[in-house]
């Protein structure tokens, strides 16, 4: 699902809350299991979040995973020594490239991108959407998708939640695919 | 032992209306702190001159236990003042005063009652001087600790948060914050202790060695307050740093800087 509207009408806050990172009202439910009935941790790896800015807090790149996956690696463009590069070093597309695999090796049930191709040039933005597809096929899971670029949403929903201040809509954009587990707030 | 007179001490404060008039000269923006210290300084210390002279001619319990728990307090108030980042007055004073409390009660205990065990065991002689020299250094322990982690902690926020989406439990997302600052609250007391009788004579040895002890029962009462001062000061910090990395996040573990006191 794609979401969009205008900048600071809270989408990201949106996306958080699905997440369990900010403090809501009513009930999320990931299939059938309830955000309060599992841990916190539990909760965000199941839902992953995908900020539009990641951050980084060790020397290298390899203390931020456990283990390396050969697949997600080398389908961005990364080889094995990737671990030992320091991050200061790097660009602000292989942070992001980064990021989303960092995400996707939890084995998230959902995924939440906040803008995650923002800071992209068109290739890396093309091998992330790949990604994200391929993903989601694979593991058959909801995705929301928030982005200003129409056109990307246009490639990579089925469904699109424009909001606005005063109301919000849902619009198709191809036929709906049935989906294993759905997704409510 | 060469008692002093007033004059004495006119002299000594001498040099510090030089050092007042020199950084006046220079712009420091420091003079008025100095003098307001010094005179601080006098004041405080001749009260708990006259006051220790009544507790000590008193052999109280209940006087004794008066005037720690003032000091508690005090010492509760100074551990949140100066810091970069405050917590809120009430949380900082609740979470420092309880921190101080257990660690450095339980050390002056166990001095009075196992290892020194004077006559009444609550001889102010030995309680007051004690508990002043573990309060005072648990405090400075403590209130370093609590600025660098909560200095860290709002810098860091966004690290923090990522941590917590990636699914780790705030315990993990916070570790190495937590553990910097244990550490640079314990910097001071593992310096003093390392470099005592190269550098430096400490203080509590000088004084005894002036009043006329024999050097080397200075020195095993010295090392005696090392080690508590040490212990007290470690467990406090761990204490206080655990408390208050605790309040930062809510049930949900999610980051909740409430308890700071940020201008918005």
């Amino acid at each position: 699902m794609g979401l969009t509207g205008p900048s600071g009408i809270g989408k990201s806050i949106l996306l958080k809350a699905l997440a369990d990172m900010l403090p809501h009202q009513g009930d999320i439910f990931l299939g059938d299991i309830e955000s309060q009935t599992i841990s916190a941790p539990q909760w965000r790896r199941k839902v992953a979040l995908l900020p539009a800015e990641s951050q980084w807090w060790c020397e290298t790149v390899g203390e931020h995973f456990q283990g390396y996956d050969e697949v997600l690696f080398t389908h961005l463009g990364f080889n094995k020594d990737v671990l030992d590069w320091q991050v200061s070093h790097l660009s602000s597309g292989e942070k992001q490239r980064l990021a989303c695999i960092r995400v996707l090796m939890n084995q998230p049930e959902a995924l939440l991108l906040d803008e995650p191709t923002a800071n992209l040039d068109p290739d890396n933005r093309a091998q992330l959407e790949l990604l994200i597809r391929d993903y989601q096929h694979k593991h058959q899971i909801p995705v929301v998708w928030i982005s200003h670029d129409k056109e990307q949403l246009e490639r990579v929903c089925q469904q699109l939640l424009t909001i606005n201040k005063s109301h919000y809509d849902i619009s198709q954009i191809a036929p709906e695919q049935t989906e294993e587990h759905g997704m409510t707030a | 032992m060469i008692q002093l007179t007033p004059w004495d001490l006119v002299i000594a404060s001498g040099m510090i209306i030089l050092l007042a008039i020199t950084s006046l000269m220079l712009q420091l923006n420091i003079s008025k702190q100095l003098i307001i210290a010094a005179i601080r300084n006098v004041i405080q210390l001749l009260l708990i001159g006259y006051i220790l002279k009544l507790i000590f001619n008193s052999n109280n319990l209940y006087f004794l236990a008066s005037i720690a728990t003032v000091m508690l307090v005090v010492a509760g108030f100074e551990i949140n003042a100066r810091q970069k980042y405050p917590l809120k007055r009430w949380v900082g004073f609740k979470i420092g005063t309880s921190a101080l409390f257990i660690s450095s009660f339980a050390m002056v205990l166990l001095t009075l009652m196992v290892i020194v065990a004077p006559t009444p065991w609550y001889s102010p002689q030995y309680a007051i001087p004690l508990l002043g020299m573990l309060l005072g250094n648990t405090m400075n322990g403590i209130s370093l600790g609590m600025d660098k982690l909560n200095q860290t902690v709002y810098l860091q926020r966004l690290v923090i948060e990522q941590r917590l989406m990636l699914g780790q439990s705030y315990h993990e997302a916070i570790q190495d914050i937590r553990a910097e600052s244990i550490r640079t609250g314990m910097i001071p007391i593992i310096n003093s202790m390392a470099i005592a009788g190269l550098v430096s004579l400490p203080g509590m040895m000088t004084g005894q060695i002036l009043s006329g002890t024999p050097p080397v029962e200075a020195v095993k009462y010295q090392i005696l307050i090392f080690f508590l001062i040490a212990a007290g000061t470690g467990f406090g910090i761990m204490l206080a740093v655990w408390m208050i990395a605790k309040r930062m996040f809510d049930d949900r573990q999610r980051l909740n800087l409430d308890i700071l006191q940020i201008k918005r």
